[in-house]
């Protein structure tokens, strides 16, 4: 026994072994020089050092750069450079986000949520302004990317990364050119039970009124309705409404289209072959995430330092080129390779953008609700013959059950009596 | 005086969100009584439906399954009892996430089932994605809920009592009627608590294997919270008729339980 395990042992080793020098191999691109930083004021850095400060950074989950691909691991780089603690905690949706920091005891410093949260925490006073004079790295960041609807005196927040939503799909199955692909290919038939498809409203309905020609942010209840109907008609063509268990789908061939985020996209095409992206020409959502500061925070100047850090073009690189969605920092995005900054799916031409793409803006809390429950009753109703037994087992089930309590009680009286 | 800590834990962690809970569920977002919220609950009706009915289906099944495998467990030379229930609760060392993403990989398309029977020439089924995959995964991950508190209550089944049973003339099918049956009721009443309590509050399984279009209450409730419209107060609403309605479920099920202590002594 103890042979084979020792066996076993050494197999596992040598497997493990072999896996590492895999990996390592893969991991060196062109030049395997580790990253660097380097940061424009060294000085400004030095003013928490040894005051052993921590901030608290909640994040999406997988949305920084840690150290891995010869990247800049960037929490600890920020650690060395200002001695501040990082605790860095992750989420997985805005909403998610915004539960946490409405239902209160948090004390989060910075968070990085999307465009609507955004507009939504600040209608709600959920985020405190910014001091940008502590944040002199602001600088780098494109003109397009300031001043935004969703926060139109951009005094709340310091985009971090942005993309496209379009369509990824399997170049194995779908003969059709990507110039053509457009959102109705989710409604095709052809590829029944094959459409995978955002399990978040928002996202979803946005897919159904850009196809009816609405407004992704419109709050017209009839246009809502019209939308729900287009994503019930979908219902059965979709195999299931997933987020993140699109990159496990798609990569096994379970399924040949599903919508996603471009930067996600990006890093599934490198890992698959067999998958490709496509940005509909009818029009899409852009999306910014954006750190910003809320109202729980107890670290204020630490946290616009590290919101400052975050702009290093070192940093900015390091993320961008990690997590694989676009960068909105003019500096970070000089020192891409030409292969990256002409890729049409990270950096759409500038007239697709302006023209086609439009930014979420928070809805008011009757459109909210609508969509909540018009999305509820989509995903709940189906077709009725399938429920045909629920009803008779249940009643019959009832009746049997009172009826053997009865009869329970009735013998259980009569044998007290003996 | 040995309890205090437990009451401690209970009213913090026990008394004061269940509280909460029912205050949520009355008040609306400015803190004012309403009823609206339970009122809103109705409109879910055909989620809780199907809810009830897979859950009923799983808790059957683990009992129709848990049941046997218990009784041989219990009858098992004590030697080889220990190294089955380990076997039984195997799985359980397993995170439950992990066990129901397991199935997904099992189940799909190109999954290795479907593989399988593609290579004796059928298929492909759609077997992920579907009400049976969510009571599968149910089943799958609360059976060993149910082969425990059987196999416990039925390991103290004294053997003298199977012995005059058949003493008095009983083959062994009137004695597991008549004499082990009966004995194993408490058993069977908690397994089945214990198998349908989880089972109809789930919200992941469902999501996993159910494909997103099979809502279970656990979905509703968490889309209330962790939805598009942040709505803790349909959320409580819902929490709470699911707690009365597995509340009035339990009440049932005690009745029998009831019944059989006399039985016991």
């Amino acid at each position: 026994m103890k042979k084979i395990l020792s066996l076993l042992t050494a197999v596992l080793l040598a497997v493990s072994v072999s896996g590492c020098h895999y990996q390592h191999i893969n991991n060196g691109s062109e030049d395997s020089e580790p990253q660097t930083l380097t940061v424009d004021n060294p000085e400004y850095y030095t003013r928490f050092k040894d005051k052993g400060i921590s901030i608290n950074v909640y994040n999406w989950g997988e949305y920084i750069s840690d150290g891995s691909d010869d990247l800049l691991d960037v929490n600890s780089e920020f650690t060395n450079l200002t001695g501040i603690q990082v605790n860095y905690t992750t989420y997985a949706t805005n909403e998610e986000l915004y539960a946490k920091l409405k239902g209160g005891g948090s004390d989060y410093d910075v968070v990085i949520p999307s465009d609507y949260m955004i507009s939504r925490m600040i209608k709600e006073g959920m985020l405190n302004k910014l001091d940008y004079s502590n944040i002199p790295n602001f600088k780098n960041i494109m003109d397009n990317f300031r001043y935004l609807e969703y926060d139109p005196e951009n005094s709340y927040s310091v985009p971090y990364t942005w993309g496209t939503v379009g369509i990824i799909y399997d170049n194995t199955a779908i003969d059709i050119d990507e110039e053509d692909i457009d959102w109705d290919i989710l409604w095709n038939d052809a590829y029944k039970d094959r459409i995978l498809m955002f399990d978040n409203p928002r996202d979803a309905f946005a897919i159904a009124e850009t196809l009816l020609g609405y407004s992704l942010n419109t709050e017209d209840s009839a246009e809502l309705k019209r939308a729900a109907s287009k994503l019930l008609e979908q219902k059965k063509l979709v195999q299931s409404y997933v987020m993140d268990e699109i990159f496990d789908k798609m990569g096994a061939g379970e399924a040949v289209l599903a919508p996603y985020y471009a930067g996600d996209a990006v890093s599934l095409m490198d890992e698959y072959d067999h998958l490709s992206f496509a940005i509909p020409k009818s029009g899409t959502n852009l999306f910014i995430d954006a750190m910003c500061i809320p109202k729980c925070a107890s670290q204020q100047e630490a946290a616009e330092m590290y919101i400052n850090f975050m702009c290093e073009p070192d940093v900015a690189y390091a993320t961008t080129s990690y997590i694989g969605y676009s960068t909105p920092n003019s500096a970070a995005f000089d020192m891409l390779d030409d292969e990256v900054k002409e890729d049409k799916i990270s950096y759409p031409d500038d007239d697709f953008i302006a023209e086609k793409t439009t930014v979420f803006k928070n809805l008011s809390d009757d459109a909210n609700l609508e969509m909540q429950k018009l999305w509820t009753d989509m995903k709940s109703t189906q077709e009725y013959s399938k429920n045909m037994w629920v009803v008779p087992v249940f009643l019959l089930s009832c009746i049997l059950i009172s009826i053997a309590i009865i009869i329970r009680r009735y013998l259980k009286r009569k044998k007290d009596i003996f | 005086m040995i309890s205090f800590p437990y009451i401690i834990w209970m009213i913090v962690f026990i008394v004061v969100p269940l509280a909460m809970v029912a205050y949520f569920a009355f008040t609306d977002a400015d803190g004012r009584f309403t009823l609206e919220y339970i009122a809103d609950v109705a409109q879910y009706s055909n989620i809780f439906v199907r809810s009830i009915w897979l859950a009923a289906i799983s808790t059957v099944i683990c009992l129709v399954i848990g049941y046997p495998v218990a009784f041989i467990l219990a009858t098992m030379n004590k030697r080889h009892q220990s190294t089955m229930l380990m076997i039984v609760m195997l799985p359980m060392w397993m995170n439950f996430l992990l066990r129901t993403y397991a199935w997904m990989t099992l189940l799909g398309n190109n999954g290795l089932i479907n593989y399988v029977l593609g290579l004796v020439g059928l298929g492909p089924y759609k077997l992920l994605n579907t009400q049976s995959a969510v009571v599968l995964g149910m089943v799958y991950n609360y059976l060993p809920f149910m082969i425990l508190p059987l196999y416990s209550v039925m390991v103290k089944i004294d053997k003298i009592l199977l012995e005059a049973a058949a003493d008095l003339g009983c083959n062994s099918k009137k004695t597991l009627i008549k004499v082990v049956f009966p004995l194993s009721i408490p058993g069977v009443t908690s397994g089945i608590t214990m198998v349908f309590v989880p089972a109809i509050s789930t919200f992941i399984i469902s999501r996993m294997l159910g494909g997103g279009s099979n809502l279970l209450i656990g979905d509703l409730i968490e889309m209330q919270f962790l939805g598009n419209s942040y709505n803790p107060n349909l959320g409580a609403g819902i929490s709470l008729v699911l707690m009365v309605i597995v509340l009035l479920i339990m009440t049932i099920m005690n009745q029998f339980d009831n019944d059989d202590d006399r039985v016991l002594m």
